[in-house]
């Protein structure tokens, strides 16, 4: 069972603000998921290499060439704020 | 008071010299206006994926190699979590468990004594942007985001905790510096951010083995402040020890007004930053052949370099340590060489004269008027005995001023030396006859006094009389 | 027959003998929307404007006498996650409300080439994060079926559009199912290609390596033409697969005689309502009276799948969506004194619930101390799931289940419990981690509901399975039922 100190710490590396109720519920159906996923606990996996990707593929690179950059406006044209050529974002400390 | 023993590991940040980012085509160029140099990919938009530049793994592979790592034969990106404005996916593609390379090493000297420290690992990471704040960064009510450096690669180099004082770690970094621009994959510019460094350091007890609780510290912008912050930070750590306080495992940020360390607080304390695969990219499997072919194509380093000057050139060690300390100043010295071939002349003059200007004027060898083929020609001129050595150096002051070539200097001050025999005759008997007294003192057996008659000579000649035939002239006739 | 029931192929035979115009068609198809949306609600997005352009520049084309590409002048719709240049795209989450890219997805540089007429933006669970299309961030989609019931999901919205006539064809996005299951849930076909089959570039992630982007058509035929247009290797994209292009359409009107077909008991077994389950059973003896052979087959890791599944999305999930922090663009919390209660008051009201637990899962399941126990055991466990595939196949040429294990639910039936939710995936999620490609194509109704089953195949088999598609939709003997909307 995840206590809510756990549930808040994972609110706060996710960046999520979470009401006491919300705190709740998650913790709760998150410890039940995780109940549920304990069932891999069954398999021994002691020589299995993990699957990152399905794929084979391997050094997949482009060439140091310098493509089209996108017009300042069609950069900024999402801003939330901006300040001149600048995206403006609240204090940070 | 116990004695204290310091620990010191330097984390190294170098920009690539690519012509683009590491995972998209957006130009990498310094300046340039705000949000200018960005693409859908570098700006973290919905939807883009990253294209790893084969350049970058290739510069990678070369600082790997050049810092005597062993280069992996597997490696993968994964990406650090963490939410900061700089950083627009709110995570970085960075390398953890397995780095393109690990296990080198870097000599280094201070004073006396050689070192040996030994490097962890270099991996491949993406830029961030950068922060402007109006005023200092805890008083601003707002920043301003630029992403123009976002995705511009860098390779991050890790030492281990192998140094003892500020000034091998000062040693490390210039060294560090020196051969990564041999490498010729990055500036190196530490006052423009392509070259940074964090240090961790810590103190404890001498003869414990056990390492102390370590403190980082960023936002060292020089050598020079690299050094005094670590000073400042001993003898902080010293004095909380002392009063019987603990060291807390902190990051703290050096304020170079102030020349001191400060705690940088956030919000989150505990740093979790969940690394993982990064499953938009695919795996490096390094060929072989590949490394051995960027490992033939890496140019002679600083300490090749030198062990050649010693013994090629017969330059004194610590001659040959100076001008091999920087790429730049070595490339100068051998461009020297192509037009003047004694390598003995150069070193004196570039480690004398020229080093003596520069450094009253504040500046490096990129910054200096004279071109290496323009002292190789003053050095003719000398040889050629058009002029003396003396008239050599006010020369050689003038070059170094107006960037002017020595021949017409010479030509337009009158400074040809004079080696006409009637000449210097007419100016030897003139001072003979006007020191008889002296002339004496020669012949009683005072070698010091042909000193004399000889700077009388030059001063009426204004030193322009060859000092070879003065000497002569004077030795026959007072015989 | 109404237009709007028409197949591609059909229509692009009237454009190519001129009995219809580009722009009359895609008309219709507006017109069609406007009849019926109100009730469905599939579209977020209607790109009129863009559609007509696009119809005209077609018309330019037959005009000038040019040969018409198979699928020029068709109306297609794109799921609300592919990014479309200077048209809204939000996943259906209000974090991007208001979010327009300045960038076009490969797949949508595909189909513009292609002479596709798109005819707007579809519904879905926001961020692809469910099976019902009730998690979206604006609205609610219903089965055209039934409009009581859920359309599936996460691309509820592309298979509704489809399946009631407002769009020819659809894209659609499918991480663990989300393709398959709304087509079966609505009566269409729709697949989920091998990953690295079609591009991501401009597909907003939700789990990068689970992701592909696929077909909705009304037939096989029209599958394997879509198919044709979106695949192919993108520089732009690591993992987009190298190599030659594969004409699709070679392999309609093959026959299966000798095909191996396995049918895994662990996906057939309890669970599946016994209407679904009667409705394939009447499916394999389609399939063995064309000639194929039938065997049951073995998937042992099968119920791994579910837990699996949810670490390694919601893992990939939590850092794909770090990036919604009101910095950049989308919905930012204006009142916020500064940077950390501005992102997390943004994306506190900007997701919705079921991104925020998924969210919260995935940085659980990468938090320090729990990497290896969750994240790192799950990525094994991955291996083991896709070697039962290997291993299936080598002892057969495709495996066939029910798509899902029911019909359509009705809405807020299981919105109450996640895990409940989740498990309706189980048949579906195994192909994504897995990699390979699997189609859903109706297979009859069961309670007046289709039912849809799922053929699964080798990677980049996908050939195969429009042949054993084909094959079955010509002999199946439902076709030609539509929903009665009006």
């Amino acid at each position: 069972m995840l206590t809510i100190a756990e549930v808040e710490h994972v609110a706060l590396l996710s960046r999520l603000d979470l009401s006491l109720e919300e705190k709740k519920l998650y913790g709760d159906q998150l410890s039940k998921i995780l109940e549920y996923a304990k069932m891999l606990d069954e398999l021994d996996t002691g020589d299995v290499p993990p699957t990152a990707h399905v794929l084979p593929l391997k050094n997949v690179y482009r060439e140091d060439r310098v493509g089209e950059h996108l017009p300042l406006e069609k950069a900024m044209q999402n801003a939330p704020e901006r300040d001149g050529n600048f995206f403006k974002v609240p204090r940070i400390v | 008071m116990a004695q204290y023993e310091t620990v010191i590991g330097l984390e190294v940040h170098v920009e690539l010299k690519t012509n683009t980012k590491i995972f998209c085509p957006s130009g990498t160029g310094f300046g340039g206006d705000p949000n200018t140099h960005v693409c859908p990919v570098c700006l973290g938009l919905p939807g883009v994926l990253p294209v790893l530049n084969k350049k970058v793994l290739e510069y990678a592979i070369k600082v790997g190699l050049a810092l005597n790592c062993g280069i992996a034969e597997f490696s993968k990106f994964d990406r650090k979590n963490y939410y900061y404005p700089d950083l627009p996916k709110n995570y970085q593609i960075s390398q953890y468990d397995l780095p393109i390379a690990e296990h080198g090493h870097l000599d280094i000297s201070v004073g006396e004594n050689e070192k040996r420290v030994g490097i962890t690992r270099v991996h491949m990471e993406e830029d961030a942007g950068k922060l402007v704040h109006q005023g200092n960064i805890s008083s601003t009510p707002f920043s301003l985001v630029d992403y123009n450096r976002t995705g511009v690669p860098l390779v991050e180099i890790v030492s281990e905790p192998d140094m003892r004082t500020p000034e091998e770690a000062r040693a490390y970094l210039e060294k560090m510096k020196a051969i990564i621009q041999y490498t010729g994959v990055s500036d190196c510019k530490m006052e423009e951010g392509s070259l940074r460094c964090d240090a961790n350091i810590s103190i404890r007890p001498v003869g414990s083995d056990k390492l102390g609780v370590k403190t980082e510290i960023k936002n060292m912008n020089s050598f020079k402040a690299l050094q005094r912050a670590l000073h400042y930070e001993i003898e902080r750590q010293t004095e909380v020890l002392e009063e019987g306080g603990r060291i807390v495992q902190e990051t703290r940020s050096w304020d170079e007004a102030k020349g001191i360390t400060m705690s940088m607080r956030s919000k989150e304390q505990a740093h979790d930053y969940r690394y993982f695969p990064d499953p938009d990219l695919v795996p490096m499997v390094i060929d072989r052949q590949w490394v051995d072919s960027i490992k033939e194509s890496l140019p002679e380093l600083p300490d090749q370099r030198k062990a050649r000057y010693i013994s090629d050139y017969g330059l004194p060690e610590y001659d040959a340590a100076v001008i091999t300390s920087t790429k730049e100043l070595a490339d100068y010295f051998e461009d020297c060489l192509k037009g003047y071939s004694n390598a003995k002349a150069v070193g004196n003059w570039v480690m004398g004269d020229l080093s003596r200007l520069l450094n009253a004027g504040g500046m490096d060898i990129t910054q200096c008027r004279i071109r290496p083929a323009q002292l190789a020609e003053m050095l003719r001129l000398m040889d050629q005995g058009t002029i003396s050595g003396k008239i050599a150096k006010a020369v050689f002051e003038d070059m170094f001023q107006t960037g002017h070539d020595p021949e017409e200097i010479v030509k337009e001050k009158g400074l040809v030396q004079i080696s006409d025999q009637g000449e210097i005759a007419a100016v030897v008997d003139e001072v003979l006859a006007a020191n008889p007294k002296v002339v004496d003192d020669f012949r009683a057996g005072k070698d010091k006094a042909l000193g004399f008659l000889v700077g009388q000579v030059m001063k009426v000649t204004r030193g322009k009389a060859n000092p070879d035939m003065v000497n002569k002239m004077l030795k026959e006739r007072i015989k | 027959m109404d237009l709007f029931y028409m197949t591609a192929h059909e229509l692009h035979a009237k454009l190519a003998a001129g009995e219809i115009s580009a722009r009359e068609l895609c008309r219709a198809f507006l017109d069609r929307i406007v009849s019926v949306e109100d009730r469905l609600k599939a579209f977020i997005t209607v790109t009129e404007e863009m559609a007509l352009k696009q119809a005209d520049e077609v018309d330019k084309r037959i005009a000038a006498g040019e040969e018409l590409p198979p699928l020029a002048g068709i109306p297609i719709a794109l799921k609300d996650n592919m990014c479309v240049e200077g048209i809204r795209t939000t996943c259906a989450s209000k974090i991007l409300f208001n979010f327009v890219p300045p960038y076009s997805a490969t797949v949508v540089e595909k189909i513009k080439s292609a002479g596709m007429v798109i005819i707007g933006k579809t519904n879905m669970d926001e961020f692809a994060m469910g099976s019902s299309t009730e998690n979206s961030g604006f609205q609610p989609t219903s089965n055209p079926w039934d409009t009581e019931r859920v359309p599936g999901g996460s691309s509820g919205g592309s298979a509704v559009s489809v399946a009631a006539g407002e769009t020819v064809l659809a894209l659609g996005s499918d991480t663990g199912g989300s393709i398959r299951q709304p087509a079966s849930l609505c009566g269409v076909v729709g697949m989920k290609p091998t990953y690295g089959a079609v591009s991501r570039y401009g597909l907003v992630a939700f789990a990068s390596s689970l992701d592909q982007i696929g077909p909705f058509a009304r037939d096989v035929d029209d599958c394997a033409q879509l198919l044709n247009i979106i695949t192919g290797h993108d520089p732009l994209d690591s993992t987009s697969a190298p190599g030659e292009k594969t004409d699709y359409t070679a392999f309609l009107n093959s026959d299966i005689k000798g095909l191996k077909v396995g049918v895994p008991r662990e996906y057939m077994g309890e669970g599946i309502d016994p209407g679904v389950r009667a409705v394939i059973e009447k499916a394999l003896q389609v399939l063995s009276s064309l000639g194929a052979d039938i065997e049951e087959a073995t998937l042992p890791h099968s119920r791994y799948a579910i837990p699996v599944y949810y670490l390694i999305a919601t893992a990939e999930a939590s850092s794909n969506l770090a990036r919604y922090d009101g910095v950049k663009y989308g919905l930012r919390d204006e009142e916020a004194q500064d940077i950390v209660d501005m992102y997390m008051k943004s994306r506190s009201r900007g997701f919705g619930t079921e991104v925020k637990r998924r969210i919260m899962l995935g940085t659980y399941a990468l938090s320090a101390g729990y990497y290896d126990a969750y994240y790192l055991k799950a990525l094994k466990a991955r291996t083991l799931i896709k070697q039962d595939f290997d291993r299936a196949f080598d002892r057969f040429d495709v495996l066939v289940c029910p798509t899902s294990p029911g019909t359509a639910f009705r809405k807020g039936e299981k919105t109450d419990d996640p895990l409940q939710m989740y498990l309706s995936d189980i048949t579906t999620i195994s192909v994504n981690l897995a990699g390979i490609p699997g189609i859903s194509v109706p297979a009859g109704f069961s309670g007046g509901l289709p039912v849809g089953m799922q053929i699964m195949g080798r990677p980049f088999a996908e050939g195969n399975l429009i042949r054993v598609a084909h094959a079955f939709e010509g002999s199946a003997g439902h076709r030609g039922k539509f929903p009665s909307l009006i």
